[in-house]
């Protein structure tokens, strides 16, 4: 087990680098930045100065070692428009994100799950393939589509929730919270039902498959031959058996989820992270982009090596193969 | 005592596989409705230039004082009903989406034609050869697929720029690994079954084995794949369209056609973008409905 945890983590670290240089390459070759941020009258040579104080007159793998110790630092260069480190302006939209991830998670796993469980436990029932069809539409119709059909219906047509921006908010500490008050909430439901029905969609089909795989399980069938009550299987036998795929993918959903707030975000006009990055993306603010980008390979590969690790804790026979 | 001609029953006859495969689809309506409106979604878009009221891109055309007009009402100034209503340019809704779906269509088929030639041949080279080839190609999938699809567009198209072939390059970017995960899976099941043993016994070259042996074989999935990543690749492009790094404004697909409605949405002229969605989602539904029956009827493991 430590041997693996060791061997995953040297993994995470070469994925980061690789990715680094990638990204880093890959945006340098965007535009000069010099010409979006200088008046059109400036001179050539207040252009170069410009260039010289960036550090874009240096060749680029001085510049991508510059970048490299700077980030090891939690330096990713300040913002080319607002002149703020491009990390803390980040750091700053992340509590709008991390809420509404958490808040579509929580809602796409409780109403996921059941609804997969009915659909596992008679698949041959009318219900069971209404759910069926509900959960292709559910992940395979573009996430802006959804949000746009959510605001025509409530915000338009019955006018009941407001379709954009962040509403009230609450501060804990230095984190400014939505979700405690009402008018909060009511900003926050639409993009939370727009960003968690894709992925209620997937959990769905997750616990149908789980549930389908557990159900002719001898300790199933000994369960009811013991007389259990059916509620009793379902909550104990089975449920506590088809745990482990689902809060594997919940977790790697959870990644996918903060990367899709991108377009949400952008619907909605939700102040997080993702529409930061479109917006930064369209204004060629290079370091933002950059720094965005960083941070979610850093977040993604710490996230996929907690559920690996998680899914060894839980599950000993995934232990027993990595010991082979 | 029998006599010899009757030891062969003509009922043992096998169907023909490509037959049994129709008679399979046809038995499912809803994948039968799917294939129906898919043929007649394609069929007016790419007949567009031909059947469309109006050519959208013809700025010259259009009159300012038809702009935002709601559906079914008569143009003033071309006498032309516009049915679906006009947009803030005066564009004939109808007509922008018959456009738009032809753009976002040809998008989507041609980078997934690609990239189902990329990945298919990554992922039974990397099967058939094994070794370090086979766990360097996989590493590569595997980290790609650990990032989110949009990111991956999203950095592509900022580093590329817009532009029609930029989206395509793009999405094959995107969509190359699927493929190879999933030919790879099937490729090396098939490997180490007896035709292909005998096929090397007959020291025939490594192309041809690949080629005409191992291919063929692994199509089922492949075609599985490919038609669901139609409707996924449909889906990206609008997406990235919508938030504004797709395609060009000069040649809208639906997904930009949305974005351009967007605004007026809010104030209840709901048409501009509302009916480039319904296409949208009738395109990526049908796909879906046809590519779910194909993966319950390709899949071996269902068949008898």
């Amino acid at each position: 087990m430590p041997v693996f945890i060791i061997n995953r983590l040297f993994q995470a670290f070469g994925v980061i680098l690789v990715m680094s240089v990638l990204v880093f390459v890959g945006l340098y070759l965007i535009g000069d930045p010099t010409s979006m941020l200088v008046s059109p009258e400036a001179t050539e040579i207040e252009r170069q100065a410009l260039r010289k104080a960036l550090g874009l007159d240096q060749s680029i793998w001085v510049q991508y070692l510059t970048f490299l110790g700077n980030a090891a630092q939690g330096d990713f260069g300040r913002s080319f428009l607002t002149g703020q480190p491009a990390l803390q302006l980040i750091i700053e939209r992340m509590p709008a994100t991390v809420e509404l991830v958490i808040v579509a998670m929580t809602f796409s796993v409780l109403v996921g799950v059941p609804l997969g469980i009915l659909a596992g436990l008679r698949p041959k029932a009318p219900s069971s393939k209404a759910i069926m069809t509900g959960s292709i539409l559910g992940f395979s119709l573009p996430n802006f589509w959804i949000g746009l059909m959510l605001i025509m219906l409530f915000a338009v047509y019955l006018g009941v929730l407001p379709a954009s921006a962040r509403g009230e908010t609450v501060n804990v500490g230095p984190v400014a919270l939505s979700i405690l008050t009402i008018d909060g909430w009511q900003h926050l439901a639409l993009p939370a039902l727009t960003l968690g029905l894709a992925k209620a969609a997937l959990m769905i089909r997750v616990t149908r498959a789980a549930t389908r795989e557990v159900l002719p399980m001898d300790y199933i069938k000994f369960a009811r031959a013991k007389g259990l009550r059916p509620s009793r299987i379902l909550n104990v036998h089975l449920l506590k058996n088809i745990l482990i795929p689902i809060i594997t993918v919940a977790g790697l959903e959870f990644g996918q989820a903060i990367a899709f707030a991108v377009v949400t975000e952008s619907v909605f006009s939700w102040p997080g992270m993702g529409k930061l990055l479109i917006d930064s993306i369209i204004t060629l603010d290079r370091p933002v982009v950059v720094a965005y980008l960083i941070m979610m390979v850093f977040f993604l590969v710490i996230l996929n090596l907690v559920v690996d690790i998680l899914y060894m804790a839980i599950d000993p026979s995934a232990r027993e193969k990595v010991r082979d | 005592m029998s006599t010899p001609t009757t030891v062969l029953p003509t009922t043992t006859v096998e169907e023909p596989p490509f037959r049994r495969f129709v008679v399979q689809f046809k038995e499912n309506r809803l994948a039968m409705a799917g294939l129906i409106l898919m043929i007649l979604l394609a069929i007016p878009a790419f007949g567009a230039p031909w059947i469309a009221p109006q050519n959208p891109y013809d700025i010259g055309a259009l009159d300012i004082l038809d702009s935002q007009m709601p559906p079914g009402s008569v143009a003033e100034v071309s006498g032309i009903t516009h049915w679906l209503g006009t947009d803030s340019q005066a564009r004939d809704v109808l007509s922008a989406v018959l456009y738009g779906m032809r753009t976002s269509l040809l998008v989507a088929f041609l980078s997934v034609t690609v990239s189902l030639l990329i990945g298919a041949t990554v992922g039974l080279c990397a099967a058939y050869f094994g070794g370090w080839l086979d766990a360097l190609l996989m590493r590569i999938v595997d980290i790609q697929l650990s990032f989110p699809a949009i990111l991956v567009a999203l950095v592509m198209l900022s580093v590329l720029g817009q532009g029609l072939d930029k989206v395509i390059i793009a999405l094959i970017i995107v969509q190359w690994a699927y493929f190879a995960r999933t030919v790879r899976g099937t490729a090396l099941v098939e490997r180490n079954r007896e035709y292909i043993l005998a096929a090397r016994c007959l020291s025939l070259g490594w192309r041809r084995i690949i080629a005409r042996h191992l291919l063929p074989n692994c199509l089922p999935p492949l075609i599985v794949i490919a038609t669901i990543d139609l409707a996924n690749a449909i889906a990206l492009e609008a997406t990235l369209s919508f938030l504004g790094v797709g395609v060009p404004v000069t040649q809208p697909s639906l997904g930009m056609l949305i974005a351009n409605g967007f605004e007026f949405m809010l104030s209840g002229q709901y048409w501009i973008s509302f009916f480039p969605g319904i296409a949208l989602a009738l395109a990526i539904v049908g796909i879906n409905l046809v590519g779910d029956h194909l993966r319950d009827i390709l899949n071996p493991r269902n068949a008898l």
